[in-house]
């Protein structure tokens, strides 16, 4: 194994990005790929940290029936926070802006991406966006649910509707920038021998997810504008009064948030892929078929909005092919579930901490794949349209799926981030209270929305008290399951011991240069002569994943 | 491909703005003939004639790499989704004879 050399040969210390330079402006003007992805960190972190303090309120005022600590109103603002916090400034950027900002470009064998100050303008646009939208939630807050549905947001609004939706606009920006880079990088700098079908799993997760944010977030930022201009100009979009449809708001909202929880699931499973074929020391089974169904879902993923609209007012027809359009999803969704298991089968699998995190993925995204193919169905859909079944459903993906793949990913790629190793003992006890936490808190609430539950009320009839005390006594599991990666990352940082090159003996280009890499990657320019995952199992001695 | 092989001539440029303002006139002209329903159909055509000349001259993508039109094609694509998928809900609505459905 190779190890990090944290001197060189003559005596001094090596110079990585992290040491090459100092000091606040060292990083708020950096270019270097991997630094602009702490920024991000940091940032995604924050959000992260307020947008699950306010689950925390909303699980508290659950806990009882009646509404103890705020108003209807105010927990209006709170549940509406908490989702655009979450989805917009946490979900959508994390994996890509963090992991695939740090490497991609070490993936591909490239020194960084392809417009490096096109990078951090974009996390410049991401905070300017995060900004605003923290600016709006000191004064007054947004009290109509993250989908901003009209006319909730047009003609009835009282709070910071349009700054949240300025701040949304920026933001979206940047994620526009960020696919963008991505694409132009993975396309045009790959080194000598990467084919395309020689690139990690990640990145074709990752082209896929930057399609969706080049071709989808445009959509979402053109109804914003449309909003303004009926608000502003009177033009007659979204109400019916001056000629508008209501309908039509969640026609277009959809066609970009709908696929954007294929930005936030996409980047999770090329994680999951890394990981599952470390840790099995095996190639991934069915390489093509993941990675095209990376692209399938991209693609399909546009075609599904209006299952979403159901009971809208949609037509009953449309509503037949949404219907159809969607069960599809799960075809190219199966495949890598089917294919990862089948990496599985006669692997040599390793318990590290990445692996725990990679198998409750699989476990949890199943779940919130199947009932998604339930809501497909028109008739359940009706049955639990607006009830905690949705909200477990979607969580089930989100924070099961997505908030799965970020930590596994984190916990793979942090000594080749940091150059430091985390404790193994409260790193494997993380995401197990993690995995524990998120079922107790999240299965009640399926069985809360089939029992009729509805959403996004702070009171409810006692009948529901003790699957609710359930869910928020998870939320607790669960938060404290968050919170240990936080400090032992944070300790790691400093008293971690030093991390080799290649910890866990995997294959792929970020592995052969040193912890924490060098300001341009590489010391030597790599030339790629193999498939990846190529796991030799005569070399799958215990000692080569030992640290 | 070097960056300049797909920059035009000067007098190009202002051929083609010089075109996007015949079109703009004409855009204006149509809107006081009544053409009935092929009003929108004129408007909307001329529209997309503007934009293929501001895509192809003033965005480069004449004598790019054939990967660039790939792309934009890709957002036109997109954009046809959107469109034939929400005439399958605002065409349909009413077929049933119930209202909302």
């Amino acid at each position: 194994m190779t190890t990090t050399p944290s001197t060189l040969p003559d005596g001094g210390p090596r110079t990585h990005y992290l040491n090459a330079a100092y000091g606040l402006k060292s990083w708020l003007l950096t270019r270097d790929h991997k630094r602009i992805a702490l920024l991000y960190l940091v940032s995604v972190s924050v959000f992260f940290a307020l947008g699950g303090f306010m689950a925390v309120l909303i699980r508290m005022e659950l806990a009882t029936p009646e509404g103890d600590f705020f108003q209807p109103d105010i927990y209006n603002r709170l549940f509406t926070m908490h989702g655009v916090l979450m989805i917009f400034f946490f979900l959508i950027p994390g994996i890509p802006a963090v992991l695939g900002n740090f490497l991609i470009p070490l993936m591909i064998g490239a020194k960084d991406l392809a417009f490096p100050r096109i990078n951090l303008f974009s996390w410049y646009l991401y905070s300017i966006g995060g900004a605003l939208t923290l600016w709006a939630l000191l004064h007054g807050g947004v009290d109509t649910g993250w989908t901003f549905y009209t006319p909730l947001s047009t003609n009835y609004v009282s709070t910071s509707v349009l700054t949240v939706g300025v701040g949304i606009f920026i933001a979206g920006f940047s994620s526009i920038l960020t696919g963008l880079n991505f694409v132009v990088t993975i396309h045009r700098m790959r080194a000598p021998g990467m084919t395309w079908f020689r690139l990690p799993l990640f990145v074709w997760g990752h082209y896929a997810t930057s399609i969706i944010q080049i071709l989808g977030t445009p959509v979402v930022a053109i109804t914003i504008l449309l909003i303004a201009a009926e608000r502003v100009f009177h033009v007659g979009v979204f109400d019916p009064k001056i000629g508008g449809d209501p309908v039509l708001f969640q026609h277009l909202f959809w066609f970009y948030s709908h696929p954007a929880v294929y930005i936030m699931i996409l980047p999770a499973m090329g994680v999951i892929s890394e990981l599952v074929a470390t840790f099995s020391r095996k190639p991934i089974f069915g390489y093509k078929f993941v990675a095209f169904a990376s692209i399938g879902i991209a693609v399909l993923g546009f075609l599904v909005w209006g299952h979403h609209m159901f009971v809208a007012g949609q037509s009953i027809y449309a509503g037949v092919i949404f219907s159809v359009l969607s069960m599809l999803v799960a075809v190219p969704s199966a495949i890598k579930v089917f294919n990862w298991t089948a990496t599985l089968y006669k692997g040599s699998i390793s318990w590290d901490t990445p692996m725990l995190y990679a198998l409750g993925f699989i476990g949890l995204f199943t779940i919130g794949g199947l009932t998604g193919v339930m809501l497909a169905t028109l008739g359940i859909d009706a049955h639990v349209h607006d009830t905690y079944f949705i909200i477990a459903h979607f969580h089930y993906i989100m924070v099961g799926g997505a908030i799965m793949g970020y930590l596994g990913g984190l916990h793979y790629w942090w000594p080749k981030i940091t150059g430091r190793m985390y404790p193994v003992f409260w790193s494997k006890l993380s995401a197990l209270v993690v995995f524990v936490g998120f079922n107790v808190t999240f299965f009640p609430q399926f069985i809360l929305g089939y029992l009729g539950m509805p959403r996004r009320y702070h009171s409810y009839p006692p009948e529901f008290q003790v699957l609710n005390v359930m869910s928020s006594a998870g939320a607790t599991v669960l938060g404290l399951g968050y919170l240990m990666p936080l400090i032992y990352f944070t300790w790691s940082m400093r008293y971690g011991p030093k991390a080799p090159a290649n910890p866990w003996g995997a294959t792929g280009l970020e592995w052969q240069t040193t912890s924490p890499p060098p300001v341009l990657n590489f010391e030597t320019p790599p030339v790629v002569t193999t498939a990846p995952y190529t796991y030799p199992v005569a070399a799958n001695a215990p000692e080569v994943r030992s640290v | 491909m070097s960056v300049s092989s797909h920059v035009q001539p000067l007098k190009t440029y202002f051929g083609i703005f010089g075109a996007l303002m015949i079109l703009t006139a004409l855009t204006v002209g149509a809107a006081f003939i009544n053409l009935g329903p092929a009003n929108n159909f004129v408007a909307l055509a001329i529209a997309v004639l503007k934009s293929t000349l501001v895509i192809l001259y003033f965005m480069h993508v004449k004598g790019n790499t054939k990967l660039v039109p790939v792309i934009i094609l890709s957002g036109v694509f997109f954009l046809f989704i959107l469109f034939l998928l929400l005439a399958a809900d605002y065409g349909t609505r009413g077929w049933l004879g119930v209202p909302g459905r």
